[in-house]
């Protein structure tokens, strides 16, 4: 689909060098923005701990969390889907292993993540097999996940066991925090999923056209199932890392995750309208914002504008992607 | 209504078809109702002592009130094909702005007549302007709404807060109140506005070309573009109504509560609303609205949580049995359309 789409421009656009430079920029903006914006922060916090080990190690640490959940809703998107019960989904599984950590470090991570991927199905089954709109089916089982966290927690925090194994899940691996290499590892694995296997180019078959795809044989609800299952599982490895990290499961955490994760998605240069993408742009898109978080800490800029700051950098960003695109393609 | 307005429009295309399709849509639109029939009966037999009293009616129509109030401009929006998850961080700008007003010490202001008029209209404009701003970015970049929306979503709490400086804004204005405390003849006054409000949109989407514009752009935007309809003027409309109706649930909300807290103001309001407007049986897709369905579908989510926490059961089972009701909602719609 890709590959034509672009063929098609360049025949019918007259200048392809210029063509070529605004397509790259809108794929590549966000790396270059955040490459710019890190030797912008080393410029100017370099003598108070900008670079600093701790510095590095605790921001990706947590944002290594957003990574993970935008991951998965990067294969949502690029079914042309949306998936809002992740920040739900979170807090859920991390009740879960919070519940079950006194178990051990595999049964309470796997417990939490199957949590996870049971959301997901069901999910991935009401969107592909009834056919309701993503966006209606997700809110309703973000409401739920919400609503079964009070319940389990008994609408209190829950605690980790401190003997447990389960706190090894955010220890440091020479000297990288668990979390991040978990993130890379999914990153790596997402990336092969999507280029090379049969599965991933289902997703972005759908994206471009569900109908096309069913016409063409592809298995649709199967992938899509897999794609909300998915989705699930990594927020369900989420809620296990955040209780790992914060040694409670709190039900009233992880609020408006899911808005945060579309953010990153929107920011790397994914298109909302599905069958194109990059899990690495998403990847650039998680560390860019969570750069921008780090550096208005840096500046002791109260938290209210920071808010403000955040939704700013997010205005400029989508309408400079939107104005790419439209160069590009002036009829998307 | 909206239903019947569509199938006017539709009828002498589709003569053949009509009568059944026509079943179907009442079908559709008795659905909702007859189910918050049922949930209504069930409270008035087995439930009586709970619900039966004036002080329970008062208290569900202020709680459904400001859903509905929102639910009627998402309406709009999602008629026209597109979204507003804006619309909570706009009610906590307008209620965090409205204190400010009204406590403040300029002379002219502090004269109750003028603050408290110019309390209402301010920080209803301002919300209205910000509706404006999302309308405005959705027509003249053509930026996805969801996406469009979800900048004010993101940065609307953060002005919020910054204009009150994230401060718990506590107040007693008994007569500027009278929004969210003032009764008329027994019926909580935003009860009364809650059904103006509904009235007027329902008339609007039925009776005006305004109306038949919102559900031809919803329905097919390419097309109502090339039969003449000014979609970018109706666009920015449909968004700034959402955003005044936003302004003025904001300010019901902080009156009732008789406190401001940027922080608290409109939390998850946008998926309340949402839920409303899905389970009353407005497509999600455009094209097809109904303000009333949207009335029916808050009473009927209202009324389940209401049933449930009498019976004794918890808010969070309350939450998730709320959350299948939205599912089997749309689904049922599904079914009979399809």
């Amino acid at each position: 689909m890709q590959v034509t789409t672009s063929a098609m421009t360049r025949l019918t656009r007259q200048t392809p060098a210029w063509d070529r430079a605004a397509s790259r920029l809108q794929q590549q903006g966000a790396l270059i923005a955040l490459i710019v914006l890190i030797l912008a922060g080393w410029w100017r916090y370099g003598d108070d701990g900008f670079v600093s080990t701790y510095n590095v190690a605790s921001a990706l640490r947590y944002n290594a969390m957003f990574a993970l959940i935008a991951l998965g809703m990067t294969f949502v998107i690029m079914t042309g889907g949306i998936d809002l019960s992740v920040g739900g989904v979170v807090v859920l599984c991390s009740i879960l292993a919070a519940l079950w950590s006194p178990l051990g470090l595999w049964p309470a991570t796997l417990g939490a993540v199957a949590g996870g991927i049971i959301v997901g199905f069901i999910n991935g089954g009401l969107v592909a097999w009834f056919g309701i709109q993503p966006f209606i089916v997700t809110l309703a089982t973000l409401l739920a996940a919400r609503g079964l966290s009070l319940l389990l927690a008994d609408n209190a925090s829950v605690s980790v066991d401190f003997e447990s194994s389960f706190l090894q899940l955010d220890r440091d691996v020479g000297g990288v925090p668990m979390a991040v290499v978990i993130a890379a590892l999914a990153y790596l694995m997402g990336s092969i999923v999507l280029n090379l296997t049969r599965f991933g180019r289902h997703i972005l078959a759908i994206g471009g056209s569900e109908e096309a795809a069913r016409l063409a044989g592809l298995p649709v609800p199967r992938t899509l199932l897999c794609v909300y299952a998915v989705s699930g599982g990594l927020a369900g490895l989420t809620g296990a890392i955040l209780a790992a990290q914060t040694f409670t499961g709190n039900p009233t955490e992880a609020v408006g995750w899911e808005l945060s994760a579309i953010a990153a998605v929107v920011v790397g240069g994914t298109l909302l309208t599905g069958g194109v993408g990059s899990v690495w742009t998403t990847l650039v898109g998680v560390l860019l914002l969570g750069l921008i978080i780090n550096m208005l800490n840096f500046e002791n800029i109260d938290p209210y504008w920071q808010t403000m700051i955040r939704g700013l950098f997010l205005l400029v960003v989508i309408i400079l992607q939107r104005r790419l695109v439209r160069w590009r393609d002036p009829n998307r | 209504m909206a239903e019947t307005a569509r199938e006017q429009a539709t009828a002498p295309l589709e003569a053949p078809t009509a009568a059944p399709r026509r079943w179907r849509e009442v079908g559709q639109a008795i659905g909702a109702a007859a189910f918050l029939l049922l949930l209504l009966l069930y409270n008035v037999i087995f439930n009586a002592d709970a619900f039966l009293s004036l002080q329970a009616l008062r208290l569900n129509l202020t709680q459904v009130a400001t859903i509905v109030i929102v639910g009627v401009g998402i309406t709009l929006v999602i008629a026209t094909g597109g979204i507003d998850l804006s619309v909570g961080s706009l009610m906590a700008i307008s209620g965090a702005m409205a204190p400010l007003i009204f406590l403040s010490d300029w002379p002219l202001l502090s004269t109750p007549f003028i603050g408290g008029t110019l309390a209402y209209i301010i920080p209803i404009s301002v919300a209205g302007l910000f509706g404006l701003f999302n309308g405005w970015l959705i027509t003249a970049f053509g930026l996805q709404p969801i996406i469009a929306t979800l900048v004010l979503f993101v940065a609307g709490r953060g002005i919020a807060q910054v204009i009150t400086d994230g401060r718990l804004q506590s107040f007693r204005e008994p007569d500027w109140q009278f929004v969210g405390l003032g009764r008329i003849a027994g019926i909580p006054f935003q009860a009364i506005l809650m059904i103006a409000v509904v009235a007027l949109a329902g008339w609007a989407l039925r009776s005006t070309s305004f109306g038949r514009y919102i559900l031809a752009i919803g329905g097919n935007e390419a097309a109502a573009r090339l039969a003449g309809v000014p979609v970018k003027r109706v666009k920015l409309a449909v968004y700034a109504i959402s955003g005044l109706l936003a302004g003025l649930a904001g300010l019901i909300v902080i009156a009732i509560n008789s406190s401001s807290d940027a922080n608290q103001v409109g939390l998850n309001m946008e998926l309340d609303a949402i839920a409303a407007v899905a389970v009353g049986g407005t497509s999600l897709m455009g094209g097809k609205a109904t303000v009333v369905g949207t009335l029916i579908g808050a009473l009927i989510i209202q009324l389940i949580r209401f049933t449930l926490l009498t019976q004794g059961v918890s808010d969070s089972v309350a939450r998730i049995v709320t959350a299948a009701a939205i599912i089997i909602g749309v689904l049922a719609q599904r079914r009979r359309a399809s």
